[in-house]
């Protein structure tokens, strides 16, 4: 397949991954962000091909990962209601809430809808006049321009009967965060590169020079992820700090115009409440003034601020890269993504899901391997 | 259609009164005529040779009842001769038990019934019994249909999942996960610039002939729900063996493998309807491969993996860049109702 094939090519990653093992001269920590490269990592087996020297830290870039538990409440109150269908996207109908998930509501009556895009929902709303259609908002940058689009439709068409539960959030503030964190031994970072298409990565080049860590923005597939790998490397290893771009083929400097265009249109930063990270300042997007008639929390009550319940989950811990999968001592035994404790064993971008899907035999893994041998 | 049937289904063609006959007489029974239905029994009475014989039955669901390369008439049909298909039977009767919604529209009907018997003609079957309720509307898809199927086996292989013994080797007959994103493309409203059809056929002919041919299958598997990974991991833990399977020879379809990675869904657990998995003595995959390249429904036969023993039964891909994956069921429903 065009576009892709080439990015898979075995002599290449064969020799990427030499390349890092010339490079590398003493342990080193880089943290790629986003959830989806994490699961191309364990997927294609890349860890495999690395020097042991460095340790691969996933991030907080899984958005179902990151909603807190009293959202996702929230979004099951208003499912249960009748005269209400409350539509988001696949992975988060599977995430638990305090008790149960969105799915498990639908199974037992509520009006829960799968959907591919936000304008799916401006157009159930349009047909059910009569019901209270409700988006449950997840994601980062690139989900957040399609939320506000549909956000600007419903006004246009004066739809009464539509709203947003709003769990949009922006990733630099969270990166900010974790190396605010002490002790944190974080290094470098791949950036997600999804995300830099829309925002591009001109943000970033001040927290780069701020924390001093090198960053490289960073595609999905599998020579992606070894090219981001070795210039992250090469600026540890020389001492540089600078973001780059691998994704060139994605992401310009400045990014999507139209699609930030669309986000400020509509949305404001505020406070927000991450899953495992705690409150982190202008982290969340929230509706600006004219268009809060489209917030749900205006129509169906706010979102509890109760703190999260205790859990053997270590989430918190995995989505700031501390801790692996296999060292929480409920992976793939109390928490199985049939039964989650965590939404990292959730979500097709969490960490926890991807050790647990992709984890390989014993013998031919490093030292998770012998966690992982159940 | 008889002036005298309404447009639609109603409770009373469920109900064993009048409209029911009539429903039965001008609309079911005419399409799958044959000696058995026209003897107007409560029962097919049927005459069997001496030997083994291979029973099934399956339910089937699909919404929506259309889609690209088939119906879920012609599922009902396809989805329970490959089941005796892979017991090594040939095909020979079916039940059919069809569960239809208040509201269904006779055309409707008409057709998935014709496509009912265009594909139990195809497999070489009859369809020798049957029987029709009718739910009320919103209680169900429009039609649900169950078939039991019945096929004779006329050789002396055992063919199991315990059969399978290191050294066999793994043979796909064409592209996988057709079947299931043919469906999810259609409901999910997706529009390819290539569409997807369905990979829906009967496969008992392509399997007979590979017995005929003399060549020792160990197990054979259908790829439905939850796909080739799933059928493997199946086979594998039953056998306690280790089957390695390598990516660069799994044989997909551009626009699956396309719509795949637009979906995030992985096409080794994406639905099959018209292949399967013959694990064969290595020595005999070229002369299956030949002869399975011979027959249309293999066209694209291929190798994809091997078995080799081990302590704990596994299921790994070796990737394009060379490492290794462990390669689970599916987990959950990946694409609801496809079958």
């Amino acid at each position: 397949m065009k576009f892709l094939d080439e990015y898979r090519d075995p002599q290449a990653a064969a020799s990427l991954a030499q390349a890092i093992h010339r490079l590398i001269t003493r342990p080193w920590t880089i943290m790629e962000v986003c959830g989806t490269q994490t699961h191309a990592l364990v997927k294609y087996g890349i860890d495999q091909l690395l020097p042991g020297e460095l340790n691969l830290a996933h991030g907080p870039g899984c958005p179902v990962c990151v909603t807190p538990i009293p959202l996702i409440d929230k979004a099951l109150e208003i499912a249960r209601r009748p005269g209400v269908i409350l539509c988001s996207f696949g992975d988060m109908l599977r995430v638990p809430g305090s008790g149960e998930h969105l799915l498990a509501a639908k199974a037992s009556g509520a009006q829960v809808r799968l959907v591919y895009s936000p304008l799916e929902v401006v157009r159930l709303a349009q047909a059910h006049p009569q019901v209270e259609v409700v988006f449950f908002a997840v994601g980062f940058e690139t989900t957040a321009p399609a939320t506000a689009l549909a956000i600007l439709q419903a006004q246009q068409l004066g739809l009464a009967n539509f709203s947003v539960l709003g769990a949009q959030v922006i990733l630099p503030p969270a990166i900010s965060a974790l190396l605010d964190f002490p002790g944190h031994n974080l290094h470098g970072f791949l950036l997600a590169g999804h995300v830099c298409t829309v925002t591009g990565f001109a943000d970033y080049e001040s927290l780069a020079q701020r924390y001093q860590v090198p960053m490289v923005v960073t595609g999905f597939e599998p020579i992606d992820l070894l090219q981001g790998i070795y210039l992250c490397l090469q600026q540890l290893e020389t001492g540089r700090v600078r973001v780059e771009n691998q994704y060139l083929r994605a992401v310009q400097r400045l990014g999507n115009p139209t699609a930030q265009g669309l986000i400020w249109q509509v949305f404001e930063l505020e406070s927000r409440q991450w899953r495992g990270l705690g409150e982190i300042p202008a982290s969340g997007l929230r509706l600006q003034d004219p268009y809060r008639q489209f917030e749900a929390q205006q129509r169906f009550g706010p979102v509890s601020t109760s703190p999260e319940p205790p859990s053997a989950c270590i989430s918190g811990q995995i989505l700031q890269g501390r801790k692996k999968p296999w060292q929480c001592p409920a992976f793939g035994r109390g928490c199985t993504p049939s039964h989650p404790l965590g939404a990292p064993m959730v979500s097709s971008e969490g960490a926890c899901a991807a050790y647990y899907h992709y984890h390989r035999q014993a013998d031919a893994s490093r030292d998770h391997g012998r966690a992982l041998k159940d | 259609m008889s002036a005298s049937l309404p447009a639609t289904i109603t409770l009373a063609h469920g109900g064993g009164g009048r409209q029911m006959h009539q429903l039965l007489e001008q609309i079911i029974l005419p399409v799958f005529s044959n000696p058995w239905l026209e003897a107007r029994h409560d029962a097919a009475v049927l005459e069997l040779p001496a030997g083994r014989l291979a029973f099934t039955t399956d339910s089937y669901v699909v919404r929506p009842l259309e889609f690209p390369g088939g119906d879920i008439g012609s599922l009902a049909v396809y989805g329970t001769v490959n089941d005796l298909a892979m017991c090594g039977a040939r095909p020979q009767y079916l039940s059919c038990g069809l569960i239809l919604e208040e509201g269904l529209p006779l055309a409707t009907l008409v057709r998935l019934v014709q496509s009912m018997q265009t594909a139990a003609q195809r497999a070489g079957v009859q369809l020798v019994t049957g029987d029709t309720k009718v739910v009320e509307q919103g209680q169900g898809d429009g039609l649900y249909i169950n078939t039991a199927g019945v096929g004779l086996i006329n050789h002396a292989l055992d063919i199991a999942p315990a059969r399978v013994r290191p050294g066999d080797v793994v043979l796909v007959n064409g592209d996988l996960g057709r079947h299931g994103m043919a469906v999810m493309t259609v409901r999910e409203g997706l529009n390819f610039e290539t569409p997807i059809e369905s990979d829906a056929a009967p496969l008992a002919d392509l399997v007979l002939a590979l017995i005929a041919a003399g060549i020792e299958v160990h197990c054979l598997r259908d790829l439905t729900r939850g796909g080739l990974a799933s059928a493997l991991v199946e086979i594998a833990e039953t056998a306690q063996v280790h089957i390695r399977l390598d990516e660069k020879a799994l044989p997909l379809h551009p626009t699956v493998r396309a719509a795949c990675e637009l979906l995030g869904l992985d096409p080794l657990h994406v639905a099959c309807e018209g292949r399967f998995v013959a694990l064969v003595p290595a020595d005999q995959a070229r002369p299956a491969l030949e002869l399975m390249r011979t027959h249309p429904l293999g066209a694209q036969a291929v190798l994809v993996g091997q078995v080799s023993p081990a302590e704990t039964a596994l299921l790994t891909l070796t990737t394009p860049i060379g490492t290794s994956r462990r390669l689970e069921r599916a987990s959950g429903e990946q694409l609801p109702r496809i079958c």
